[in-house]
């Protein structure tokens, strides 16, 4: 038996990663709003699942035009990451934006106002997809450029895996550019460690805020198309067990820290795949696949239990 | 150059500036002293466009600045060295300098400044690739100041500069503040170190809870019996 599954393992770890890069993408968004303004955007699962469905919307409608698998693709990441980025910046500027200008100060009032938007977000998500095609579980048109694979090393991959990973290390690569080499992303820094004082340099807090949602948006909005691509089926309510999955993952590598949500996601996404093969198997069929999404939130009890800063993060010291 | 004419402001309910009117002129180096709470950093704060006054106005250069946010303040022209230093600590001191420019667009100049500071505070360009908020208090202390300066400020508020350093190096930072002055910066200085800001000072204000109760030159200020007794130690 131990030879079996061992076998299994190089595979398992390739999806894992996979999953991981996505888990990582969607964190990023989770991780640069809490950097920013400590506030734990819960819509954004919703930001990602809109990437989802624009993606498979261009798919619906543009397959017949453009024949070419991968610039079907591209077409649909671009607009995947710029609706969702977009979507993110409305939300922040008619959600956000009002409360912190009355000085709220009690943490749960955005936080609230988060849920609040998310169901708002899914429910129409779901109004217009209901008016335009009469359904809204929708599916992911195949195009067969994208659909084939090869083997290496014994591990089946697919292509449009490939464009998965390499999708996902642009992004990460771009973003980790973004913020520590440009004059966007040092200012984006300096706020998230004080804004105030930030304002004293000349940045206007609110657009960098703006910046930081349409960012992350279209990282969510991105790995929202990617997901779609990998496994086919979007509803409204998609968002919501991949983006409460990649909270998990942002804090585990420490919430606020970026490099912490790529590696946090990585870490989730090899955890609960291996979960999902193996705990069947090792006990005999008792717990099922479908037992890996505990996987996530066992670690998120865990870790808040034994290391609450996170794998990479640091515990927050008052400095006088 | 600058005015601020019965500037009143509160915090919540409790007023921290009641009708205080001082000025600056342009080559000044003007000092405002008084005990804790006496609304020091209160009145730099209002300048900069940190805290909105509830009544009275600020002037700067013959404009009506009482309403204008904090970031759109900067770009006039006043810059603003925040009580207890406030430097960025996760980024580098290079960093640092970066953001204090970034309302300058041209590179070049931008490169000129950070030269500038390094030779004001060669300390900074020894440890311009160390992260912030590892220096000593009298290294952020440089920054703070080596980063308002970025922008090139013609009147730079100082919110007690002196503040936890060693004496040595409280002798540095006067001097520096006073070279600032003589190569034609504007000065506003908010200190608990009467003495050491008297003496390089041309004018002074002594604020108490909130209220002007005192102005003149500086040598007016040191003769007077009462600041001598309450802020000179006797």
């Amino acid at each position: 038996m131990l030879d079996s599954l061992l076998s299994l393992l190089p595979q398992i770890l390739f999806e894992g990663l996979l999953l991981g890069f996505v888990y990582a993408m969607i964190a990023l968004g989770y991780t640069m709003v809490y950097g920013v303004l400590e506030l734990i955007n819960f819509a954004h699962s919703e930001i990602f699942m809109i990437g989802a469905v624009a993606g498979v919307e261009i798919f619906r409608s543009l397959s017949n035009i453009i024949h070419n698998g991968y610039l079907l693709l591209l077409v649909a990441i671009v607009v995947g990451g710029l609706v969702s980025g977009l979507v993110a910046i409305a939300m922040e500027r008619f959600a956000y934006r009002p409360l912190r200008r009355r000085g709220t100060t009690n943490r749960l009032v955005p936080l609230i106002t988060a849920v609040g938007v998310s169901f708002v977000l899914q429910d129409l998500v779901r109004l217009i997809e209901a008016l335009w095609h009469n359904e809204f579980f929708l599916r992911m048109a195949s195009v067969s450029d994208l659909e084939g694979s090869v083997t290496v090393l014994g591990i089946f991959i697919q292509y449009k895996s490939i464009v998965v990973i390499v999708v996902s290390l642009a992004m990460l690569a771009g973003l980790n550019l973004l913020v520590n080499k440009t004059r966007l992303g040092t200012a984006i820094r300096t706020v998230a460690q004080d804004m105030d004082t930030a304002r004293l340099m000349g940045i206007n807090p609110d657009r960098v805020v703006s910046s930081t949602f349409f960012i992350g948006g279209s990282l969510g909005g991105v790995a929202g198309v990617l997901f779609a691509l990998q496994y086919t089926t979007i509803s409204p309510y998609s968002g919501f067990l991949p983006g409460i999955k990649a909270f998990t993952a942002a804090v585990l590598g420490g919430i606020g820290n970026i490099p912490g949500a790529m590696v946090g996601g990585l870490v989730l996404g090899e955890l609960e795949t291996l979960a999902g093969t193996y705990l069947p198997t090792l006990t005999n069929g008792t717990i099922g696949t479908e037992y890996k999404d505990i996987i996530a939130f066992l670690v998120l009890i865990l870790l808040l239990l034994f290391r609450p800063q996170g794998l990479l993060g640091q515990i927050v010291k008052e400095k006088v | 150059m600058l005015e601020l004419n019965n500037a009143y402001a509160a915090y919540g309910r409790i007023a921290a500036l009641k009708d205080v009117t001082i000025s600056v002129k342009k080559g000044e180096i003007v000092t405002l002293l008084g005990a804790n709470g006496a609304g020091k950093t209160t009145t730099l704060r209002s300048i900069s466009g940190m805290l909105k006054l509830k009544r009275g106005e600020i002037r700067y250069k013959e404009e009506s600045i009482g309403k204008f946010p904090a970031e759109r303040i900067v770009g006039l022209g006043i810059g603003h060295v925040p009580e207890g230093r406030k430097i960025f600590p996760r980024l580098t001191v290079e960093e640092n300098l970066g953001i204090g420019a970034y309302l300058v667009k041209d590179r070049k100049l931008i490169h000129e400044r950070k030269q500038k500071a390094f030779e004001l505070f060669p300390i900074l360009h020894e440890r311009r690739n160390q992260k912030g908020g590892t220096l000593s208090g009298g290294e952020q202390q440089m920054l703070a100041i080596a980063r308002a300066l970025m922008q090139d400020p013609e009147l730079l508020l100082l919110d007690e500069p002196s503040m936890g350093l060693a004496p040595i190096l409280v002798d540095f930072i006067f001097d520096v503040i006073r070279t600032l002055n003589r190569q034609g910066k504007t000065i506003l200085l908010v200190e608990q170190n009467a003495r050491m800001a008297l003496a390089i000072a041309h004018r002074g204000y002594i604020l108490q809870t909130g209220r002007l109760v005192l102005a003149g030159s500086a040598k007016e200020l040191e003769a007077n019996p009462e600041v001598q007794e309450a802020y000179l130690g006797g």
